[in-house]
């Protein structure tokens, strides 16, 4: 009897495995092209329902934030309605190579590995790190800091590996939570504190005392919308939108509806990329 | 009161909306368990099977649903039959699909589990009275197999809600997704809303089980 459930366990485990593989192995991209999303009438947007203030949905139950702000438009031009759908982090990529939504427009960042997997549009948003500091002593570059000094980082987040990779001398404090990591830079436990510049902006905004030295840090990472990969027609039609809603300073207005309460006036200029040049973004913060 | 987040539940539509995803992991739920008891009762007695083969199927069957956690199967379904055979399956069809997968197997292991309890002398005793094997099964064996069925599966049927909330990866907004944009929504004007959001979800699982697990225990004590 025992046997028996040894051998089957291992069968199964075996069967297991086959299914997921078979599921990376026949990786094939079905998608709708833009003819057949307009002849459909509607288009699928996936997007995220609780990353206030970028998607998020309302006490009405509608889909907000600065994503939506930019799916509500494309819907519009397209002349289709919206099917939006929930997605999560980890869950964005498969979404579009199995076809089941068109666009993923959930703060997507560019990565190299991720342009293998899907097509990504023209970017729409600027991220990098960013590094906060109380007001009496801003911190405004990491050459400045004496030897003393200390920096707050979040494990795990892209913050720590930079710091580690390109500032080996500074010595790092290390939390496991946004909280204990917000407390310990308000006792004054170190000289500032080091993640995504739109958590510290934000950060700054919310708290009296504290000012962003740093606004971009690193490699400036961009935000763009993503399709299935090979998805040509779509593809093109979005970075032409793209470009011509530049035109009209379209991710401006854009960023004045949905992220001003957060982020403040100031970072406008360097959290928007418009029309999808990034170029002359970066040169605003320098 | 205000600290607990509270009054975020009461703003807009929030709290109907939190009642509508709590409809979504109950209406999934159940159709689940119909189709599982259905499906389970015969896989079951197959269970009992004597011949190695069918023994064999099912032990792997069983191990499969043991092995694999049911996220990777909702993985597999929603997106994976989408890649290898391009159906599109809807996620609430993947979902039921996936859960029926796993009630079946459990519900089997029950109905089989039970069957063996039966005591022999209840077979040899239809058999003496001049049953056939199928008529013993029906009037005799079933019965008493299902009486001792029901307490146990209802158990099932309330770890099948509360395993719902696994369906938001694959895009169901259910009670406890809708719970995580409510808190997500008010972070700047009420930071503490998760504490009084997930309290109230909470309560909203347990009002949906406490009754159904009451339920098991009553029949237990009246068919024991």
């Amino acid at each position: 009897m025992k046997k028996t459930q040894i051998i089957a366990t291992f069968v199964a485990a075996a069967i297991g495995t086959t299914l997921i593989g078979a599921g990376s192995v026949f990786a094939d991209g079905t998608f709708r092209t833009l003819d057949e999303i307009k002849e459909s009438g509607t288009i699928n947007i996936g997007v995220f329902s609780d990353k206030s203030p970028f998607g998020y949905v309302d006490e009405n139950g509608d889909y907000q934030g600065y994503d939506v702000y930019l799916a509500e438009r494309l819907g519009e031009d397209l002349g289709v309605e919206i099917n939006y759908v929930s997605t999560e982090a980890a869950s964005r990529i498969e979404y579009l190579q199995t076809g089941k939504v068109d666009i993923i427009l959930a703060n997507f960042t560019v990565t190299p590995e991720r342009a293998e997997e899907v097509d990504f549009a023209l970017p729409y948003m600027n991220v990098a790190l960013g590094v906060v500091s109380p007001d009496d002593a801003v911190v405004e570059s990491l050459d400045d800091l004496g030897e003393e000094d200390q920096v707050i980082v979040i494990s795990g987040t892209t913050a720590e590996t930079y710091l580690v990779k390109n500032y080996p001398d500074i010595h790092l404090q290390k939390y496991d939570a946004y909280a204990e990591a917000k407390t310990a830079l308000e006792n004054g436990n170190a000289a500032a504190w080091a993640n995504d510049n739109t958590e510290v902006i934000a950060f700054a905004i919310e708290n009296e005392g504290f000012t962003v030295g740093i606004p971009s840090l690193g490699s400036a990472d961009t935000i763009a919308p993503a399709v299935t990969k090979g998805n040509e027609s779509l593809l093109d039609w979005l970075n032409e939108e793209i470009v011509a809603l530049g035109e009209e300073q379209f991710f401006h207005a854009d960023y004045e509806a949905t992220l001003l309460d957060t982020y403040g006036a100031d970072y406008e200029d360097t959290l928007v990329v418009e029309g999808g040049a990034v170029a002359a973004a970066e040169t605003e913060t320098e | 009161m205000q600290s607990l987040g509270l009054d975020v539940l009461f703003k807009g539509s929030n709290f109907l909306r939190l009642l509508g995803g709590l409809w979504v992991a109950v209406r999934i739920s159940l159709v689940s368990v119909a189709i599982s008891i259905a499906l389970g009762i015969p896989a079951g007695i197959l269970m009992t099977s004597n011949r190695k083969v069918v023994k064999g199927i099912f032990r792997v069957y069983l191990e499969i649903v043991r092995i694999m956690p049911q996220m990777v199967l909702l993985f597999i379904v929603y997106f994976g039959t989408t890649r290898v055979f391009g159906w599109n399956l809807s996620a609430e069809v993947s979902a039921i699909i996936v859960f029926v997968f796993w009630g079946c197997a459990e519900m089997g292991d029950l109905v089989r589990g039970a069957l063996i309890s039966i005591p022999r002398i209840q077979y040899e005793s239809a058999q003496a009275l001049g049953m056939d094997a199928m008529t013993s099964f029906r009037y005799v064996i079933l019965p008493q197999t299902v009486r001792r069925l029901i307490p146990l599966s209802i158990n099932l049927i309330t770890r099948m809600i509360k395993t719902t909330s696994l369906v938001m990866m694959i895009g169901i907004v259910e009670v406890l997704k809708v719970g995580q944009q409510i808190i997500e929504a008010n972070r700047k004007t009420s930071p503490n809303a998760a504490f009084g959001i997930f309290a109230v979800v909470l309560l909203m699982y347990f009002l949906i089980c406490w009754p159904v697990s009451r339920l098991a225990v009553y029949l237990e004590k009246r068919w024991a």
